[in-house]
């Protein structure tokens, strides 16, 4: 008779392991998924704010201001990009979500003062129209890229790479590729649609460079030009990307989510985004383009705090995908028996790939989109976005600061070593920064 | 007409005059190899421009006629929109990259990815190709008259290609496929809108296999 107290599962194979390994077995292929990494990494969670104290003097919560706006673009564009608030909403294709989500992500955005993002497969006209400010991006398989909507954006964003695959190309898989989908790529409808991981047109930041020169020459030089990589050599890419021309930095650490790729490449490329900041910040302190050319941090950024702690890093401010997706519904404890037809659960779910997101986000399928109304959708995004901002200027205002952009790395500590190395912040309760001298 | 000498007037000045300005014929002169010439351009114009050019002349062009009297640099008429861009020399890497439309023609040799994930457009060239020509291309025609340098059509989608002269080894999914009266009858379409009068029975025409389009075990090899 067995006696369940001495069943011990293997470190090295854990059940999550052993059943990867069935999968493996029976389907010959790698795993393809959404969302984004599930390990745990280091993150701003290992970060801790140093409120104010006999040597520091703060304000007054809910009576002293703390401002929250910021400007990007401020290097060569003739119109900056003016937000209120310092946390944007990242880049996401129409074809990965529906265009219910696509409108609420422009409304809810709008309301919050802030900017969102097209993605893969073009700009669609719900988007446009429901975003006061839009960022296009410009991405290696131009999917939808056309002039007059280089012309109609308020930024332009070259995708390098994103911070879930960094040195890959997307994925659609044939069910989320529709009539319309199809039609905005120029793809057969129904095909598993590959994206390019290299751009068509360059191969290099000389190259880059020139292609920078001619976005601009096309725009008359009014709109800002955003860098989109993946965290990886950070100090390398952002220093390449000042010497490209851009305006903006964005850097999206290992946590930020995908639509689609191999689960492989989601758990295993990249870095976190924490120490992400930090090499970004001092490559640009390096060139002395601190402040000049603005850096955008995401990837996992998740509430106030980590944002908090990303602009006291020395970003300029935060974006989020995921979490955004959360706000509009993505894993929200609901139509339970879909979540199950897709073998997963309300809080477990990753299956944006499938096409069948049971909450009508990630989907192209009309009746699972009809779940999310746009302006439903649009009032979570808005409430979620001001929480946020609530949740930073509480912290700005217990460090004493009338600005959020105030907040410095001197009002941080790190929990672990390993945090205090990533981002050069002195362990709790010492003065000991792991690698300074 | 206009004319604009880029040993005087910048770039910037010639590309705000072809944005705003309706004017139907402009003239360029001394490009000396600058990049991004007559980018964006968005109105029935008619471009010409005496010498070479570098990166992206005529990027994103839209409804303009374009000739450039020399070579041009990589990208030369990259997503073309509309609209007629010739290169009276040789073109370099990324012909007509990603264009979703209008013609491009190259009176001489196209050079590396020429073609490259093009969405619509027709590129006709009336030399040889480099390699990995046609890359990932969904859609319109590119015409080789000349020769085709290896991986031709690699992860090719609906574009269709004839090539007159040899080929190197073929891309990923690209195959040979048959040439019937209606294959002949547009690629005579695209040789006459070229200016160029090759019998079109001494063409062959490559298009997808379409085994890349859904993830396949069986076909792991060739990702």
């Amino acid at each position: 008779m067995s006696d369940t107290k001495v069943l011990r599962e293997s470190a090295t194979f854990p059940a999550d392991v052993l059943a990867e390994i069935h999968r493996a077995a029976d389907q010959g292929i790698y795993d393809i998924r959404g969302f984004g990494t599930k390990r745990a990494v280091p993150s701003f969670d290992d970060l801790l704010f140093l409120g104010a104290s006999m040597s520091r003097y703060p304000l007054e919560g809910y009576r002293e201001k703390c401002a929250t706006n910021v400007t990007l673009g401020t290097r060569f564009a003739k119109n900056p990009i003016e937000l209120d608030i310092p946390i944007t909403i990242a880049g996401m294709s129409f074809g990965a979500l529906g265009a219910n989500a696509k409108e609420a992500l422009g409304r809810g955005a709008t309301m919050a003062g802030t900017s969102t993002t097209t993605g893969d497969g073009g700009m669609t006209e719900e988007e446009r129209q429901s975003s006061k400010t839009l960022i296009y991006q410009v991405l290696p398989s131009r999917y939808g890229l056309n002039p007059d909507d280089l012309r109609r954006a308020d930024a332009l964003e070259v995708v390098v790479g994103q911070g879930a695959k960094p040195g890959g190309g997307g994925m659609l898989l044939g069910q989320k590729i529709t009539e319309r989908v199809a039609e905005m790529r120029n793809l057969p409808v129904g095909i598993d649609q590959r994206s390019a991981c290299r751009h068509p047109d360059w191969t290099g930041p000389d190259d880059l460079e020139i292609k920078i020169q001619e976005l601009r020459e096309i725009t008359d030089w009014r709109i800002p030009i955003y860098i989109k990589v993946g965290a990886t050599r950070v100090k390398y890419d952002v220093a390449l990307a000042v010497k490209a021309g851009a305006d903006v930095i964005v850097v999206d650490g290992m946590q930020g989510g995908t639509a689609a790729t191999q689960d492989v490449f989601i758990e295993h490329v990249g870095i976190p985004s924490l120490p992400a900041v930090r090499l970004a910040v001092e490559a640009l302190q390096e060139l002395d383009m601190h402040r000049k050319v603005q850096l955008v941090i995401s990837g996992g950024i998740r509430n106030g705090a980590d944002a908090a702690k990303a602009l006291a890093l020395g970003a300029d401010a935060v974006s989020i995908g995921s979490a955004a997706m959360v706000a509009l519904g993505c894993n929200r404890d609901a139509f339970t028996e879909d979540y199950e037809k897709l073998g997963t659960l309300p809080g477990y779910c990753h299956h944006c790939h499938t096409g069948r997101c049971p909450v009508g986000v990630a989907t192209q399928d009309p009746e699972l989109e009809a779940r999310l109304r746009p302006e439903q959708g649009a009032n979570w995004l808005r409430n979620y976005l001001t929480t946020m901002v609530l949740e930073m200027q509480t912290l700005a205002r217990a460090c004493g600061k009338s600005h959020v952009l105030n907040l410095e790395p001197e009002d941080l500590v790190a929990l672990t070593i390993e945090a205090a190395a990533m981002a050069k912040v002195p362990l709790v309760g010492t003065d000991w920064i792991p690698g300074n001298d | 007409m206009k004319q604009f000498d880029l040993k005087v007037d910048t770039l910037r000045e010639l590309n705000q005059y072809l944005h705003d300005s309706p004017d139907n014929e402009v003239h360029v002169i001394n490009p000396e190899g600058r990049h991004c010439v007559a980018a964006g351009v968005n109105h029935d114009a008619d471009v010409t421009i005496d010498g070479h050019v570098g990166y992206y002349c005529a990027g994103m062009n839209k409804h303009a006629h374009i000739t450039v009297n020399g070579n041009a640099g990589p990208g030369v008429a990259e997503n073309m929109m509309s609209g007629v861009v010739r290169v009276k020399g040789g073109a370099s890497q990324y012909a007509g990259a990603s264009g979703h439309g209008g013609t491009l023609i190259v009176e001489g040799d196209a050079s590396s990815r020429c073609g490259i994930s093009m969405k619509g457009i027709d590129i006709v060239v009336a030399g040889d190709v480099g390699h990995m020509s046609g890359f990932m291309a969904q859609e319109g025609h590119l015409v080789v008259c000349g020769d085709a340098g290896h991986h031709l059509g690699d992860s090719l989608y609906e574009a269709v290609i004839f090539v007159r002269g040899s080929v190197g080894e073929l891309g990923a999914d690209c195959v040979e496929k048959e040439m019937t009266e209606d294959h002949q009858a547009e690629l005579a379409r695209l040789l006459a809108a070229a200016g160029l009068d090759y019998p079109t029975d001494e063409f062959r025409r490559y298009g997808s296999a379409r085994k890349l389009y859904h993830f396949d075990i069986d076909h792991a090899d060739a990702y």
